[in-house]
């Protein structure tokens, strides 16, 4: 599934709910649903600091591909996370540096990355675009 | 007044109120963060632009003049406000923050030295840290720390022994925005003022709620945001006494602070302007003298009154959450409610709460070491104003039950 084809498909999720309760409901269940990050990659080195919550984001390259783990002490952040994770993980980094980025702003999750020093959410989203410009050079 | 609360009369003076938020009418709880403008407040802004902008102090011509007489005014109505002995030992600045790094960068550059010590709390909020943090670190002066119990009340015996004659400072809050404890500040002034240290009061929470009065107190130095008080953003006043703001030097430069500019030499102008250097904030500071009006019209007995009304329901009412548990059980407490509950999130909650077009303030509200000492990341924070209603309130409650339920 390329980066496009994944956004589109949480899109077309988001689209069955009409109020703001049944979406909450949605992303605190994939919060729910997210395999935890393993402990020994929350790390000092990971983790993404936020007025409000915390977010760790671990990244390795499995062959040809970045890959992402990510983890939140909030549900809501997790469920969001879990979205971003979904969406750029497992593409080449380049695929990542350069993707053009839309389906938050189209579910109307968008003042989520707006808040940049409260939930780390913008900041985890940067850095994983820093990973694949990072894993780019390397190559 | 007699029929007070009349709290819907209050609330038409708040354009803001009739806000709707994705279909919600807008429940405010954030005021501990800023409280909202009355209309007065946003004419007298407006009515300064429209009719008599100008600079003021230096200009000969009518809009100046009576943009300076405007300006005084504010000063003057400050100094009734904390009942200070003198207009000129009222300091405009750009808010508590300014005011406090304005002690420290100049009474604290110029009065301390190596092994001198100052006193905190752990209940500061960080604009009442770091700036003696820096002036230690320059002059190597040592930190002290006055500890509090679990309640989130302050440790006055140990206060009691911290202090020696190498105390030179303390600099503590007049009521935390993080809890609501009202602290003792008359008794930390007077045991402070027994080994000869001066003493800042960090009056940001309480100056909209308790009655002030800075020579009842005897305190040294009073710092404020008129933000937190009705009135604009970008202003507050450092009140200190006058021989001590005589004594110290300015620490910024530029128009307005000068008597006479040289090459070789400058003389400094007099109390206060020496420490207002460049264009002050003239429009706020004009407009904040009806925000001052506005409080004192309703008066502040009253908003105390009522305010603690508020927050003895919103107090019992949350206790009905499971799991919730009160941050901040001092004695007495000026109208914020902090809280966590077991097994949620606080920013989870405010993101339900938001939803619902309920604002709160969430997470460590600038007190992370004040957080670490009660051993959590952070609370969920209900901060009460003169406008809001016990139906609000009730609308909180309903609101954190659906968080409960959609969370848990």
């Amino acid at each position: 599934m390329t980066i496009k084809e994944a956004q589109d498909e949480l899109i077309e999720d988001f689209e069955l709910f009409d109020d703001w309760e049944s979406k909450y409901e949605y992303i605190i269940d994939l919060g729910k649903q997210f395999p935890p990050l393993e402990e020994q990659f929350k790390t000092e080195e990971n983790i993404i600091k936020g007025c409000q919550s915390r977010v760790w984001l671990n990244a390795y390259m499995d062959g040809e591909l970045l890959k992402f783990e990510a983890d939140s002490d909030a549900i809501i952040v997790r469920g969001l996370v879990s979205m971003l994770v979904k969406v750029l993980s497992g593409h080449t980094p380049e695929e990542i540096a350069s993707a053009d980025l839309y389906f938050m702003e189209r579910i109307g999750l968008h003042q989520h990355l707006a808040q940049t020093r409260s939930n780390g959410l913008a900041s985890m989203l940067k850095q994983m675009r820093t990973y694949g410009i990072a894993y780019q050079a390397a190559e | 007044m007699t029929n007070f609360p009349d709290i819907a009369s209050i609330r038409k003076d708040f354009p803001i109120l009739n806000e709707v938020i994705g279909g919600k009418q807008l429940v405010y709880f954030d005021n501990a963060a800023t409280t909202q403008k009355p209309r007065i407040v946003l004419d007298a802004l407006s009515g300064y632009y429209e009719h008599y902008n100008a600079n003021i102090h230096r200009g000969i011509h009518h809009l100046a003049e009576k943009a300076t007489g405007a300006f005084e005014d504010t000063r003057r109505r400050m100094q009734k406000f904390i009942n200070a002995p003198l207009s000129e030992e009222v300091i405009f600045t750009y808010g508590t923050t300014d005011s406090i790094n304005l002690v420290a960068q100049s009474y604290g550059r110029k009065f301390l030295k190596e092994g001198d010590e100052i006193i905190i709390s752990t209940m500061e909020h960080h604009s009442n840290i770091v700036p003696w943090q820096m002036l230690c670190e320059e002059k190597g002066c040592v930190l002290r720390v006055i500890p509090i119990n679990d309640e989130g009340e302050l440790l006055m015996d140990e206060y009691e022994k911290m202090l020696s004659g190498k105390t030179k400072i303390v600099s503590v809050v007049h009521a935390s925005n993080a809890l609501g404890t009202i602290n003792p500040v008359s008794d930390i002034i007077k045991k402070a003022h027994k080994v000869g240290a001066k003493v800042l009061l960090d009056g940001a929470q309480a100056s909209s709620h308790l009655f002030l009065d800075v020579q009842a107190l005897d305190v040294d130095f009073y710092a404020l945001s008129l933000h937190k008080i009705y009135g604009p953003t970008g202003m507050g006043i450092l009140y200190g006494k006058k021989e001590l703001l005589d004594a110290m030097p300015p620490y910024r430069g530029g128009g307005e602070m000068i008597k006479e500019v040289t090459f070789e030499k400058t003389t400094y102008n007099e109390l206060p302007y020496k420490f207002e250097a460049g264009t002050p904030n003239i429009a706020d500071v004009v407009a904040a003298k009806y925000a001052l009006d506005y409080v004192d019209t309703l008066g502040k007995d009253n908003i105390a009154k009522y305010e603690s009304e508020l927050l003895k329901y919103a107090t019992d009412a949350v206790r009905e959450i499971p799991g919730l548990k009160i941050i901040g059980q001092a004695k007495d407490k000026v109208s914020v409610l902090s809280f966590v509950i077991e097994g949620m999130h606080h920013q989870d909650i405010a993101v339900i709460l938001d939803n619902q077009g309920i604002a709160v303030r969430t997470g460590h509200h600038c007190t992370q070491p004040l957080m670490s000492r009660l051993g959590i990341l952070g609370t969920t924070r209900a901060s009460f104003a003169v406008y809001n209603t016990i139906e609000e309130i009730d609308s909180l409650i309903k609101g954190l039950h659906k968080a409960k339920k959609m969370l848990g």
